[in-house]
């Protein structure tokens, strides 16, 4: 098999050293040597001897804006995730296998949901977590849906074959999970559309968490089995939509890049929600809005950024009359998935996100809209302001 | 190992003493180290840095000797010798890589067993390979391989040997005079009495007297011998190497056919390097030859067919440098070279007394050199002092990497195994708190600023070339792009260079650096050749007029003026 790094283009680095400049954890957290020690310069030293592989690659948070920002086309994050991959050492942290299987996490917590989100509010059991799982106190945990947005679709969802179109749709563990309002907007937008919807037949995480964590295998045994169901889906339709950037940009980009599994026949059809819907819309299908009179403030996402896509999420945001739009600068929340839920990572991932809290709040936005999941969640917590995926605020302002 | 901090750059002047040794390579700083621990007074003149000739640039990275187990079975059998005495005196130099010499389908399979049994003659353990499992074993090797033979092989680095050397040598009382130019050797009645030595720094003249006078100048042998009245003739050849960005390759990577153009590419610090080339040239060009792009293309054609991704790799510089051929004293025509060690005493040859030559040989028989002309030093003096310097390791080479490592416990690995790498047990030497010992200079090699003024506090370190030779700053792809401004700052600093002076130093390396950079000027290369414009043409606004009149770019400033204009145009 070809080395995939060899794909990275790590050798076209002249040295530039912006990446260095754009890495948020770089500048919150001096223990890291910043993307391009770890990554490029790096790798020329790991390919001489194992020995020059340094632990603190672990604090890179993968939010790719080093490779939004490199001018020489280098996949630095790709280099810095293989590393971690070939070298890293692995010792067992029940902490990371909870927060990274998120099916059987899911699962489990959402057959328990009310139990789950009690305990998880009260203090002495958060105390507990602190200590022996190394999940600080303070953070807000997502809440668990009782019934998942599988089950909620497969016992009444509305008929869907009177469509033009059909899509697939690719929920994600947290629309499953935790938000199974998320995957009921998705549907009612791309309903409104004109496009009928339909799940894949079997879905499971991304794999994003995996990789945080150090599971690569995992990651790789749920991409394979991603790619199944979703060339399966492909046979019916012509599209795999999901609304989460973070899934998008895994199952687009990390599949080939750093989990080895190709995807060069259907990239193209895994699609941002949003950007699908903005091509139905240029294709002339109109959804009809009523007003909604808020304010609300878009935060571009860090996998956001890297599929450079913000722009269709916003114009279908504008279509909305009433809606005042504020562009929130892009920089990075902290949370980066599961990175900002363990305890060594917490202090950098809120000094990270302080900027961006700090221009929310002076926004006096009454709602922030981003597609990524995890940046909700901190946002909600740091900022104190609500935080939903634009399908939702588009859900939400349909007419009818 | 004592504890005392050794220290290469005192310029002492002695107006006598036992010997004088006439070039700074591998053999001339192995000959100060053999006398001087036989007890020698003795001084080491070298007109520019140490390992500036072809200890530093002609193919030396290779230290087995199957390469020669076919051609040359004493050549071989002595490489064989002198590897297992420098895996035990200079493991810090030396990395065991082993290496696989391959058979492509143009390639004849009959000399894989000659090959095999001239390996196993001359004492190499050859070991025929299953062409699958050699295309596993090694999978940047050219897939297309039919055959593939195993050998014990390794890299040497010869600036750190050179200098471990040379550190020994002091500490048993040797001069070493870096920047010290003879220009004439003192012969009074048929007898060698001294040498007349320029200061390139000072440009003071002076003389020094001595019972003997080695001429290890390599290729300038033949000068150096003529200004003692007595004929050495050399055969200058240019070889080319090129630098890849990266290792590529784990195994030394060779051909197995008769040696040729550019038929072994081997792995060695942060970059793997393919080499050689082997075109005859002329005496006046030694001090001015440079690689073509003919050169370059014959390496990257053949590089390939060993290595198939030598093609899209990345390459970092071009360099060459004059193998030190010497006539075959054998050989009455004089037009034969020889491959072998050549040591002659003038005395019995020419009927000069005090004047011995020594040349020929391989980089890695340094020591042996070093060795035979200690012994005829000795006999000439009535000395009669056993050599130790096949048992005693060299300054860095006492302990074990990992013993060492644990010394160094508050740095980042990565810093720490640098050190280690570069400096063997000496890295403890090496401060290990304070900012300077975790702030990078040179991003690309792991330079830390602690290093850096490290070396200059003791590695005889007069300008930025040197110290890319001590410690590989500016040695990475980006060729000095970040590290050359920091690390002149600390030159600065140092009183290395006057603050003033700064400019004309990064000049002087930038012209350096892309003497080896202009026959590569394409792809990832011309760009970050363009980047490094912007910066230091662009936006320091550093140029060509910033060379002091006369300066060899890359030697230290005061060098007697050469006439040659430096090859290639300085960036912009």
């Amino acid at each position: 098999m070809r080395n995939p790094l060899l794909d990275t283009n790590f050798e076209a680095c002249t040295k530039c050293t912006i990446c260095t400049e754009y890495c948020p954890v770089s500048e919150a957290n001096p223990a890291f040597a910043g993307p391009k020690q770890s990554g490029p310069d790096g790798e020329r030293q790991r390919l001489r001897d194992a020995s020059f592989y340094n632990e603190t690659l672990k604090h890179c948070t993968n939010c790719k804006r080093c490779e939004v920002a490199c001018p020489s086309d280098v996949r630095i994050g790709d280099v810095i995730a293989l590393a971690r991959e070939k070298h890293a050492k692995r010792s067992f942290s029940p902490r990371d296998a909870i927060l990274s299987h998120t099916d059987f996490t899911g699962s489990l917590c959402s057959s328990l949901a009310p139990a789950v989100n009690f305990v998880c509010g009260l203090k002495p059991a958060r105390y507990f977590m602190e200590k022996f799982l190394g999940i600080p106190a303070w953070r807000t945990f997502p809440k668990y849906s009782w019934q998942t947005f599988r089950s909620r679709w497969f016992n009444g969802a509305p008929p869907q074959d009177e469509y033009d179109e059909t899509v697939s749709f690719f929920h994600g563990c947290f629309a499953n999970y935790n938000n199974p309002s998320l995957g009921i907007d998705s549907v009612r937008l791309l309903n409104a559309l004109g496009a009928g919807v339909r799940l894949l037949e079997e879905e499971r995480c991304c794999g994003v968490p995996l990789m945080a964590s150090g599971f690569f295998d995992d990651a790789k045994k749920n991409a394979l089995a991603n790619k199944a169901e979703i060339e399966r889906a492909l046979e019916k339709t012509d599209k795999v939509l999901c609304a989460s950037s973070t899934c998008v940009m895994t199952v687009r980009d990390e599949y080939p890049d750093v989990l080895g599994v190709d995807n060069a026949a259907w990239r193209d059809k895994f699609d941002l929600l949003t950007r699908h819907a903005y091509r139905l819309l240029e294709r002339g299908k109109t959804p009809r809005f009523k007003p909604l009179e808020i304010t609300v403030a878009y935060h571009t996402a860090c996998h956001m950024e890297k599929l450079g896509w913000s722009a269709y999420s916003i114009e279908l945001l504008k279509l909305v009359p009433g809606l005042k739009i504020i562009l929130l600068p892009s920089q990075c929340c902290g949370i980066a998935g599961t990175y900002g839920f363990k305890r060594e990572n917490s202090e950098t991932a809120q000094k990270i996100g302080e900027g961006l809290f700090s221009d929310i709040r002076d926004s006096k936005a009454e709602l922030v809209v981003s597609e990524c999941e995890t940046c909700k969640m901190q946002i909600e917590m740091s900022a104190g302001v609500p935080c939903e995926n634009p399908v939702t605020v588009l859900a939400r302002a349909l007419a009818g | 190992m004592n504890n005392e901090k050794l220290f290469l750059g005192a310029r002492k002047r002695v107006r006598e003493t036992d010997a004088i040794i006439i070039g700074g390579g591998a053999t001339g700083a192995g000959l100060a180290r053999d006398l001087s621990r036989r007890g020698f007074e003795c001084v080491l003149f070298e007109r520019g840095d140490l390992a500036t000739g072809a200890t530093g640039r002609n193919h030396g990275r290779r230290h087995r000797g199957a390469r020669y187990a076919v051609t040359d079975q004493v050549s071989a059998e002595e490489c064989v010798k002198e590897n297992s005495i420098l895996r035990k005196i200079a493991r810090h130099c030396v990395e065991e890589t082993d290496g696989l010499f391959i058979t492509l389908p143009e390639d004849d399979l009959e000399y894989q067993k000659n090959f095999i049994v001239a390996c196993r003659a001359a004492g190499i353990s050859a070991e025929a390979l299953d062409p699958e499992f050699a295309k596993r074993l090694e999978p940047s090797a050219n897939q297309t391989l039919i055959g593939a033979v195993k050998v014990p092989d390794g890299v040497v680095d010869p600036f750190r040997l050179t200098v471990a050397n040379m550190l020994d040598a002091v500490s048993h009382g040797a001069l070493c005079h870096t920047y010290c130019e003879v220009t004439g050797i003192l012969v009074e009645n048929a007898v060698a009495t001294g040498v007349r030595v320029r200061d390139n720094l000072s440009r003071e003249e002076y003389e020094v007297r001595a019972k003997v006078v080695i001429n290890a100048s390599g290729i300038w042998g033949g000068r150096v011998g003529a200004m003692a009245g007595v004929e050495v003739k050399m055969f200058p050849t240019r070889g080319s190497l090129l630098i890849l960005g990266h290792r590529l390759n784990r195994l030394v990577i060779n051909r197995c056919r008769k040696p040729a153009d550019a038929d072994i590419l081997v792995p060695g610090d942060t970059v793997c390097l393919i080499g050689t080339t082997s075109i005859p040239i002329k005496f006046e060009e030694i001090d001015t030859t440079v690689s073509d792009r003919e050169e370059v293309d014959i390496l990257i054609r053949e590089g390939a067919l060993l290595c198939p991704e030598i093609e899209t790799a990345r390459k970092i510089r071009c360099y060459c440098g004059s193998r030190p051929l010497i006539a075959d004293e054998n050989d009455k025509t004089g037009r034969s070279t020889s491959r072998h060690i050549v040591l002659l005493d003038h005395e019995t040859r020419d009927g000069l007394k005090g004047f011995v030559t020594i040349s020929g040989g391989k980089l890695i028989t340094y020591r042996l050199m070093a060795e035979m002309t200690t012994d005829l030093v000795c006999r000439k003096l009535g000395k009669n002092v056993p050599c130790d310097t096949h048992s005693v390791p060299l300054p860095g080479s006492h302990e074990p990497p990992d013993k060492i490592l644990r010394k160094i416990a508050p740095l980042p690995p990565t810093i720490k195994a640098a050190i280690v790498h570069r400096h063997g047990d000496m890295a403890t030497d090496i401060a290990a708190e304070g900012a300077s010992a975790t702030s990078l200079v040179c991003e690309c090699e792991l330079v830390s600023a602690a290093e850096v003024e490290h070396a200059v506090d003791t590695l005889a370190v007069r300008n930025m070339t040197d110290l890319r030779r001590r410690v590989r700053v500016g040695m990475g792809p980006c060729q000095g792009e970040l590290c050359m401004s920091r690390a002149v700052g600390i030159l600065a600093d140092k009183g290395v260079c006057p603050p003033s002076g700064c400019p004309g130093e990064l000049a002087s390396f930038l012209v350096e650096r892309w003497k080896g950079i202009h026959p590569l000027t394409w792809g990832e290369t011309l760009r970050e050749s363009e980047f490094i414009m912007w910066l230091y043409q662009g936006v320091c606004g550093i140029g060509p007029s910033d060379l002091e009149p006369g300066r060899v770019p890359g030697e230290a400033p005061g060098e007697a003026a050469s006439t040659e204009t430096p090859p290639g145009a300085p960036p912009g």
